[in-house]
């Protein structure tokens, strides 16, 4: 059960660790003034978040080797997808929470009222300088409640991963249970996940802590 | 006064949005080290007047000249780095002072000078401590903006743009946000600014104050300049209708 622990709390961290950065060229499509990338964001955001992240960890784990059954096929190709069950979960959830998150940034970003944008452009700031040194702080200040909120989804979401096979804490605990005819295997799962997003909660209050000294 | 520099020229200046004309065929210069006060009902454009000239607008039409400079002719902007030195010699304060929340009094003054003007930490530092000390605040340095009363904020803000040295400086209703009992800090900052020449254009509700700091007034209503003049004259002695109907309101 240790490592299936260890991989849920891998997939957590690689994902949070791509996730977040990824999201922001999202956003930026998606409030893009340019009407072709915007829609194609959009409908991407659309179908991402319109649809069980279930089914997208399975399209993303058997997609790539379907299609290329199909392309060999019609071709007389012989291409194999060498597609680890690890980095298919991981790319699925990536690709997931950039959608949710990049949402919730263009929210914050939203929220900042436009006086903030003519203050910077009157004293002579940049685009750039604007953006990172006067609009995303305040931004990220705005969104830490509803990021804990996401994240601790997350922390639950990464058991889903064993929809394709990859062992991860919950799913051993299943075959432990299982195995041992007891209920103590899921038990500890349940405990696992829930120390896990207390810790996620207590990191998430130090930071809101952290950034209260304005308003 | 002598005709000496001219800091900002105006002319046949036109905006609309969409099809609403906010301002038409506006013209007027500010010479240095005088003060132009703009004054009217809401929504007869005079804050439109100060965001084109400080670019948080395009014009439709018209043409303005800063510092010898010229930013737009008949409605064709100059290109962009003229564009930027160009703002850069112009001030604005607004309404809602907009003080950037997350930095402290001090750095929301020193930062553009740093990333901006490329001035060392502590000469933006040595000039923002000069500049609060110029405005009753030395003590704040180190607050947020959050930790002030508006007319506080509004100080810091006039120290904000000041420490750019732009060549005018221009007031979008300083004290509108304010409560009554605050607006007198802020005209007091002003009225300093004015006795050390510095060039200003002020719009305002606060006809006293417009009557008594500006060497110039405009009265404008409906997008035009209605009346313009001495302000001595425009305020206590008007000769249009309309601007007669406007500051009766004030004076009653």
């Amino acid at each position: 059960m240790l490592q299936g622990s260890v991989t849920s709390l891998e997939v957590f961290f690689l994902t949070l660790l791509f996730a977040v950065p990824l999201a922001l060229p999202v956003t930026a499509g998606r409030m893009s003034g340019n009407r072709i990338l915007s829609t194609v964001t959009k409908l991407f955001m659309l179908v991402i978040r319109g649809t069980p992240l279930m089914l997208q960890l399975l399209v993303v784990y058997f997609g790539p080797s379907l299609l290329c059954i199909w392309i060999n096929d019609r071709f007389g190709t012989n291409f194999r997808p060498a597609w680890p069950r690890f980095v298919a979960a991981n790319a699925a959830l990536i690709i997931n929470y950039s959608a949710y998150f990049a949402e919730i940034y263009r929210g914050g970003i939203e929220s900042i009222p436009q006086g903030q944008y003519e203050a910077a452009k009157v004293l002579g700031y940049t685009r750039n300088q604007t953006f990172f040194c006067i609009i995303l702080p305040q931004v990220v200040k705005r969104i830490i409640p509803a990021m804990g909120n996401e994240v601790i989804t997350l922390v639950k979401d990464t058991a889903l991963v064993q929809v394709i096979g990859v062992s991860e804490l919950l799913r051993v605990a299943q075959e432990t249970q299982s195995r041992l005819f007891s209920f103590m295997p899921l038990l500890v799962a349940g405990v696992f996940y829930f120390v896990m997003n207390w810790a996620v909660e207590a990191a998430f209050v130090r930071i809101e802590k952290k950034l209260s000294y304005y308003k | 006064m002598e005709q000496s520099e001219e800091i900002i020229r105006v002319e046949h200046l036109s905006k609309s949005f969409g099809t609403t004309d906010v301002i038409q065929d506006i013209s007027f210069s500010v010479y240095k080290g005088e003060v132009l006060g703009i004054i009217g009902p809401s929504g007869s454009g005079k804050s439109t007047i100060l965001r084109c000239v400080t670019q948080l607008e395009s014009v439709t039409g018209g043409s303005i000249t800063i510092c010898g400079k010229t930013l737009v002719k008949d409605g064709v902007y100059a290109e962009r780095n003229i564009q930027h030195e160009i703002a850069l010699s112009v001030g604005l304060v607004f309404q809602n002072f907009n003080l950037f929340p997350h930095y402290s009094v001090l750095r929301n003054i020193t930062d553009a000078q740093i990333h901006v003007l490329g001035r060392s930490r502590e000469e933006a530092e040595h000039t923002a401590m000069q500049l609060l000390t110029r405005v009753g605040l030395s003590a704040k340095a180190g607050n947020y903006p959050c930790e002030l009363s508006g007319g506080q904020q509004q100080r810091v803000s006039i120290a904000r743009a000041l420490a750019l040295k732009p060549q005018v400086l221009l007031f979008d209703e300083p004290t509108s946000a304010l409560d009554p009992e605050l607006t007198g800090e802020i005209l007091a900052v002003i009225r300093d600014l004015a006795e050390e020449n510095m060039t200003m254009v002020v719009v305002t509700h606060e006809m006293a104050f417009a009557r008594d700091t500006s060497n110039h007034i405009i009265f404008m209503d409906e997008g035009v300049i209605v009346e313009e003049g001495d302000p001595q004259e425009v305020i206590n002695s008007p000769r249009q209708a309309r601007t007669k109907a406007f500051l009766l309101r004030f004076n009653a």
